[in-house]
This record gives C-alpha cells, structure tokens and sequence, in this order.
C-alpha cells in the first residue's frame, strides 16, 4: 500500500459540537495505528462565529495540517459559503441537506448531502448532524463501522446507555446510505497499525513536568495555557502535585518561587499577557538563585491580542524579563514531543545552575492534538537536583546560602535544616545573604556577587547542545527556524526537494545562553539563507544578528495569526531563489 | 528536615539576626521584632522551625533582623510566596512580615485573597499609616486630610480598613496591637501562632519620622483594648462594629476569631500523608506512569 495522507476539516459555529466530531476522528485514527495532526482554527467565543478543525491522517509521521483538503465535513452554512472554494477534483463535500445548501462545486468534487431529519428522527438532538457526518466519513475513507462504534461507545461512556445506543443507531443508518450512494474517497485508509496515543502539547509538557518530579504548578487560567492547569489538576491527587489556581499571575509566579526556595520543583504557565506580570518575580528567581520553570504559551500580540491565534511574537519579552542584567536559561522547543523530552533535562538545569527557566511554547504546539507513539512516552527521566542540602552537615552554624565558588553554584541548603538558617533577598547581598543595598553597600561585593551569578553561565552553555545543520550539507539554500516551525520547514524541505530544490534545515532551540560561536560558523558556512518566522520584525532574526554578527539573505513572516502551511514555504523561497522580494509574507486562503 | 523534637528551650535573644535593624531611633518596628523574638521563645519553636517572609519597605527588611530562615521578596508580595513556600513544606512555621503600603496598597489583591485562602500562616502588619523608606507619602490607611509630600493640601481617599476587610474576606484571627503596650502584643503574637488559619495582627508601630499625625501620643490618648471592654470575638458582627470605631477610641485587641473553617492545608488531600511535599521523593512510580499512557489510548 502507498502513502495514505488525507485532511478532513469540519467547520461549524463555536457551540455546535465541533470537538465531538474531532474527538473521535482522534480516537479512531490512532486506534487504528493511523498518524494524525489537528489543527483548529477557532475565535475567542463560546457560542456562535466559525471554527474550523483541520484533522491531517497518514499512515506515516504526521506533524503539520498540510496544504490541502480532501473532505469537507459542513456543520452549517457559513462552512460551506466559506470553504467549498478550497476543494478541488477527487475531493468530497459532507452537509446536513436539511439546513445546508451546497453552492456551486468545482469540477469533480463529490457533494455527499445528508438528510439528518430522515436518519436521526424527528425529535433527534441538532448535534446527531455530527455523528451523521462522522458517519460518513468514516465509510468514504473506508473505516470499518465497528471501529467507529467502539470510539462513539468510548467518547459517550460517561452519559447514558441510551445516548450511546442512539448514536450508534444514527451512525449505521447514515453509513450504510453513504455505502449506498457516495463514491469511495480518492484515498482509503489502511489498517493493522499499531495502537498510538493521542495528546496535546500542553498535555505533553504537564506529562513531562510530573516525569520530572514538579510537586507544585500554579497557574491562572489563560488562552493557549490552560491546558496545562487542566492536566495537573486531574492527575494532582494521584500523582501528589500541589495544584493551585490563584488570584493573578504575579501570585503565580511567586506561589511557585516560594515553593521552590521551600524545596519543591516547581513550574506555572501562562501566554504573553500574564508573562508580562510574571517579569518582576523571574527576576527575583534570578537574584535569589531560586529554580523555577515558566512556560509562555505565546499568542498573537500585543496587549490582548487575539487569544485563540498563534505567533512567534513574545521572544524579546522572554528575552526581557525583568528589570537588571542576570542568568536565565530561555529555550523554544520545536513539538510536543520535543518539549516533553527536554522539559525533564530543563528541571535538572534549573536545580543545577539555580535560575529561571522560561519555555516559550506557542498555540502551535500546546493547543494541537496529535498521535504519539506510546513507546516514545518514557516518563522516568533521570532527576539531578545538583548541590542541594537536605540534612544537617559539617557546615551547620557556618552556613553561606551564596558562597563564593568557582563554578559560581553555591550549595542550596532547604528551609527546616538545624543550623542553616539564612534570608534569601530580592535585593543584593553578601555571600551570608546580608544585604548590601543599604548600608553595607559596596561596590566591590556588588561586583563580586554579579560575575558569580554569570559565572553559572558559562557552565550551562556548555552543558546545552550546539546547533546543528540537518540534511543536505550543501544545500543551495539553508531554511532557518526557532521553536514552532521545525516541522513545517521539514515538510516544506521535501516539497522543495521534489521541485528539484536542496534545501537544509538550521533550527535553534536553545536561545539563552546561546551558542554563538557554533551558529556564526554554521550560518557563514551556508550558501543563502533564509529566516523563516511567525512575527512582524523578524524577532528571532534581529536577536540571531546581535548574537553572531550575521546577517541572512532573506525572511519568510507570517503575522496574520494562523501558522505556516508547508506550502506557503515553499513558494516563498522558490520566490526569493528566484530573485523576488527578501522578505515573503505569504497569504493565508483559509478565512477564520 | 525540621527537627521537631529540639528539648530544649531558646531565649529570645537567640532570634536576633545576624545584622541590627537600620530603623530610625523610636521607629515602633523595634518593638515588634522584640515582640516576636519573645512570643517565639515562649512558644518554644527554634530558628530551623520557622520561614519569616517579607516584602519591601522599612518594616520589610525584619527578616534580616531576625534569625530564622528567611525570605525578603518583592514589593507587595509577601503572601502569596509564604503561601507558595507553606503548601511545599506545611511544617514550618511561616511568619509574614511587612508594612501597610507593602500589604494593603500593592499587596491588595493577595491580602484578600489569602484571608479566604485560609493557610495556617500569621501576617503580621507594621502599619504606620505613611510610606516611610520612600520618604513620606500617603499609604492606604492613612486619614483624610493628611498631607504628605505627595498630599500637599491634604487626602482625600479613605482609607482602608483591614481589620473589617479581613473579616470579610475570610481570614479567621484579627487582631490589632499597638506597639505602646508591649504586653498585650507578644500576647497578641502568641495567640496568633497558634491560631489554626490565616491570622492577621495589624499593628500599630508608629513612623516618629515622617507621620507626624499618628504619633505615640495620639494612640495613647485613643487605644481601647477589647479586653478591656464586652466584646465577643466569635461574632463576626460585633468584631466589624469595633472594627469600624475610629476616633477618640480606636480598639486594639482581638476582634475575631473563628475554628470552624479547616485550613487550606487540612483540605488538601495531596498534603494528607507523605510529609511536607519540599522533602519527598522525585519522579513517578511505573503504575502511575502506565496509567496516565492508557488514558491516552
């Protein structure tokens, strides 16, 4: 069998159940072993405007939405008005005929109307339109109906026999009229794969963090980070996590530093707005040399924003926070399973070099759902808490909580210890802990205090890994990216290698403390470069610059709020190779 | 670990810090780091058992002053890190200090919210009614009418009034020394100790330097101890009508006072057994991990 790659969006209005549908196209690919990517382009509301989950499946990885749809699932009018533009030949088109019009398709689309009315019964729930429509997807696509009796049985376990009962009625009769009546779809689904799992980057990163041994998440609820909280909380009891929702993030943020100088690993989450009023307290976290994990879910900027769109938008504001000059370890991981295999190793930094860490995800990646490999979900990572006391030793009654060391780590001794007695402080101060912001101050201990802290520095960049150039090593043209866009670029590589095209891939993770001897030699090595980035200013271009001197030959920026398609890559530097303009904004055609 | 089982007995001056405090000469914070240097040596604890945790402000360098494990945090947010620091190891005995500025003013917010929260943590407020390390300007218990450098012709905002605003918002101990009857606040430091819940002991510790209307003389010539007088303090009513008194009279004392609330901590399952979280064990054992994995299939 060849490659089985297929996308089915489903649009409707907020309100009408689209995550239902979703849920269990999830459910049922990757029970079947089938790769899948959801992206769901949504609004800031509860009920009413238009979301549109764009569901990509594959017998192979699957990490982007990709550049086409194949199946248009039509939960109301608006749907088909603003989508049956997109589909083209071979493609298929479901909707309720009983409330949906179908306009005018292109040649060779397949219209699949639906009498709900007929199949559900009269007094029938408005929501039976969507197992209707599932229905029938499923059995274009040519899954079997018992697999999608098992998944309807599974996502409506929690409620009556009889829902299920009728929902599965409601499925067999719409899928044996579409057996009856449609085409096949221009793809059939395969099967025999082997079971995977189904998670979110949030999900991915809050799985990490309890791997790591976080006994304390706080957090205030915010748009695309909450699900963060909402993992922690229904796992808190079981796996003995304190999990608290407060009054504000600045109380987050100090909540989880008075936490960690307690001793706990400690983590909270938020997006850029609430970031904004954690700055103040990751400073502190750096000058009382508390380890702490923050995770910025960015969203499109600035202020409010739009809360439900994407953007690489908030890495000077990481870059940033806080007033004055002090260690910090930032990075971007660039997927969820990447953010879930590095988060472990980020705890062990932090304890070991005693800083912040900040993580700047995206909607991107911590709001999709997408398969994982079960196998790939080890969450017993190796734990170094570094120099940390926990008991009483020969330095009781001598203590100093900063001593001077040439490693600039001082040993961390925990509150409760006979004899350790210390005051960590906002303000500078001695290696005892003594301030010397009044009377004592002193411009020599200040200067001694600061290149111990920045002395951790050196340390922690050398235990972070140097970039790397993956694919081709010479390439006529080197794709570079930060954070979210990994994927897409990768996808956009082999795009281009099928036009004749040899493109590599330069993507940082780590952006402080930075590698800039390494990326300068890397990025003077290439032939062209060009910045792919999903803000206004080239954020990550301009910090790049500042860091090794150099200059890229082009941009690829996309600020309208959804990300990059593979495609949308592609073209651009196919654009810019060929002489076009060096900075491509490309065009988004789908309209949420 | 805290080692609970210290026999003998510490004098209050074993809880001097390490430096002496830079207050002015007269300044009432003196008072209220002796104050609780003495509750803490009745009460038997030793420096190891308790975390003072403070803000920024005059009053708010009392950590330094005072030899326990400390933390000198940020403007206004003192409370929610003791709460941070109280829920990771709820064996210690967290001690909050700071001023009215640092705790009504930019401190607000988390004053209400950590009254209703309810942890077993005493927060001990240094009010003096002026900002005094930012030399002289209104705070939010001052009166109207008082000028101050940033109140040439005088206030106009009313002033908070945290013995009724705590009551409200949940806390479940309030009281009101006066650093002028010096018996009646170790009492009061004591008694809030060992209160099971969020207890608030505002103080009043006058500024001789730059409030120069709150004076000795004027509390003096004012303070009413509820002691003195019939009062119920299981009555949230009658605790909010001497809380309201402000005049020739204004009453020191404990105004309210409730057990019928279970502490945060006490309704916190995660906290039932194990010990304080801060000293546990890392990392998840193979039952929990293949669980969380099949809710995922």
């Amino acid at each position: 069998m060849g490659k089985f790659d297929y996308v089915i969006s489903i649009g409707g209005a907020a309100g009408q159940g689209i995550a239902t549908p979703g849920n269990i196209l999830a459910r049922l690919f990757a029970r079947q072993g089938i790769h899948m990517y959801a992206y769901n382009a949504y609004q800031s509301i509860i009920r009413g405007g238009h979301s549109f989950l764009t569901v990509r499946c594959s017998n192979e990885q699957v990490r982007t939405h990709g550049d086409v749809i194949d199946l248009l699932i039509c939960l109301n009018q608006d749907t088909m008005d603003r989508h049956l533009e997109h589909m083209r030949d071979g493609t298929a088109v479901i909707y309720n005929s009983n409330t949906i019009n179908p306009g005018e398709p292109a040649d060779g689309v397949q219209l699949c109307p639906m009498d709900v009315k007929e199949l559900a019964g009269k007094g029938a729930n408005k929501l039976m339109q969507n197992t209707v429509a599932i229905a029938v997807a499923c059995q274009l696509i040519g899954v079997e109906f018992s697999a999608l009796e098992d998944v309807i049985d599974f996502q409506f376990s929690g409620k009556s026999e009889e829902l299920v009962a009728e929902n599965v009625r409601i499925a067999k009769g719409a899928y044996d009229h579409s057996a009856a009546t449609f085409q096949p779809a221009s793809q059939q689904m395969p099967t025999g794969g082997e079971a995977l799992a189904v998670w979110t980057g949030n999900q991915a990163f809050a799985m990490a963090a309890a791997g790591a041994g976080v006994k304390f998440y706080c957090a205030y609820p915010m748009s695309p980070s909450t699900g963060i909280l909402h993992w922690m909380a229904a796992n808190a009891r079981e796996l003995g996590i304190m999990v608290r929702q407060v009054e504000d993030e600045i109380s987050v943020i100090c909540m989880t530093i008075g936490a960690a100088h307690a001793g706990c690993r400690s983590m909270c989450a938020t997006s850029g707005g609430g970031f904004a009023l954690m700055t103040e307290g990751i400073g502190e976290a750096g000058m009382m040399e508390i380890p702490i994990v923050v995770v910025d879910v960015q969203r499109a900027g600035p202020s409010t924003g739009v809360p439900t769109k994407t953007e690489q938008g908030d890495l000077w504001q990481a870059l940033g926070a806080s007033q004055g000059d002090f260690p910090k370890l930032i990075l971007a991981p660039s997927s969820p399973l990447d953010g879930f295999q590095t988060i472990p190793d980020v705890f062990n930094l932090t304890d070991k070099y005693q800083l912040p860490a900040i993580i700047l995800s995206d909607l991107l990646i911590s709001d999709e759902t997408s398969t994982i490999d079960p196998k790939l979900l080890d969450m017993h990572p190796i734990i170094d808490r570094g120099e940390l006391i926990t008991e009483a030793g020969e330095e009781a009654g001598s203590y100093e909580r900063y001593k001077f060391t040439e490693s600039g780590i001082s040993p961390r001794a925990l509150p409760g210890i006979p004899g350790y007695e210390h005051v960590v402080a906002s303000d500078e101060h001695m290696p005892s802990g003594i301030l010397i912001s009044d009377e004592f101050t002193h411009p020599h201990k200040r200067r001694a205090m600061m290149e111990k802290r920045q002395q951790k520095m050196t340390g922690l960049l050398a235990e972070l890994p140097p970039p790397v150039i993956m694919g081709a090593p010479d390439a006529e043209v080197t794709l570079v990216g930060w954070g979210s866009t990994a994927d897409v670029i990768q996808e956009s590589i082999e795009q281009l290698a099928a036009e004749g095209v040899v493109a590599n891939h330069l993507h940082f993770k780590w952006m402080v403390p930075f590698h800039s001897d390494e990326a300068t030699e890397l990025l003077s090595s290439c032939k062209r470069t060009i910045i792919i980035e999903n803000n206004y200013t080239g954020l990550f271009h301009r910090y790049l610059r500042g860091e090794t001197g150099f200059t890229v030959d082009g941009h690829i920026r996309k600020y309208d709020g959804e990300p990059f398609k593979p495609k949308h890559i592609t073209a651009a530097v196919q654009d810019q190779l060929a002489g076009g303009d060096a900075i491509s904004v490309p065009y988004e055609e789908i309209i949420v | 670990m805290s080692d609970t089982n210290v026999e003998f007995s510490l004098k209050p001056k074993d809880f001097k810090g390490k430096v002496d405090p830079d207050w002015c000469p007269g300044c009432g914070d003196f008072g209220v780091l002796s104050g609780l240097q003495r509750a803490v040596a009745e009460l038997g604890l030793h420096p190891h058992q308790i975390l003072t945790i403070s803000g920024i402000g005059c009053s708010s360098n009392f950590p330094g002053f005072f030899n326990s494990y400390g933390m000198h945090t940020l403007h206004g947010r003192s409370l929610p890190h003791a709460s941070g620091a109280k829920l990771a190891n709820h064996e210690m005995n967290v001690i909050v200090t700071g001023g009215d500025g640092d705790g009504y003013g930019i401190g607000g917010n988390h004053f209400t919210h950590t009254s209703r929260r309810n942890l077993n943590i005493l927060y001990i407020v240094m009010d003096n009614q002026i900002y005094g390390l930012t030399t002289g300007q209104i705070s939010p218990t001052s009166e109207v009418g008082m000028k101050t450098k940033s109140t040439p012709f005088g206030s106009v905002e009313l002033p908070i009034n945290p013995i009724a605003s705590a009551i409200t918002a949940g806390a479940t101990w309030v009281a009101r020394g006066y650093t002028g009857n010096m018996k009646q606040l170790t009492r009061l430091m004591i008694e809030g100790m060992q209160h099971n819940g969020f207890a608030l002991l505002d103080i009043f510790s006058p500024c001789v330097t730059f409030n120069k209307v709150n004076t000795y003389q004027f509390f003096k010539q004012r303070v009413q101890p509820l002691e003195d007088i019939e009062h119920d303090s299981s009555d949230w009513k009658q605790a909010i009508e001497k809380a309201m008194v402000w005049g020739d009279v204004i009453h020191t004392g404990l105004f309210f006072e409730t057990n019928a609330r279970l502490t945060l901590e006490e309704q916190e399952p995660v906290l039932d057994e194990g010990g304080p979280l801060a000293y546990r064990e890392l990392g998840l054992s193979k039952e929990e991990t293949e669980r969380v994995v099949s809710r995922m299939m």
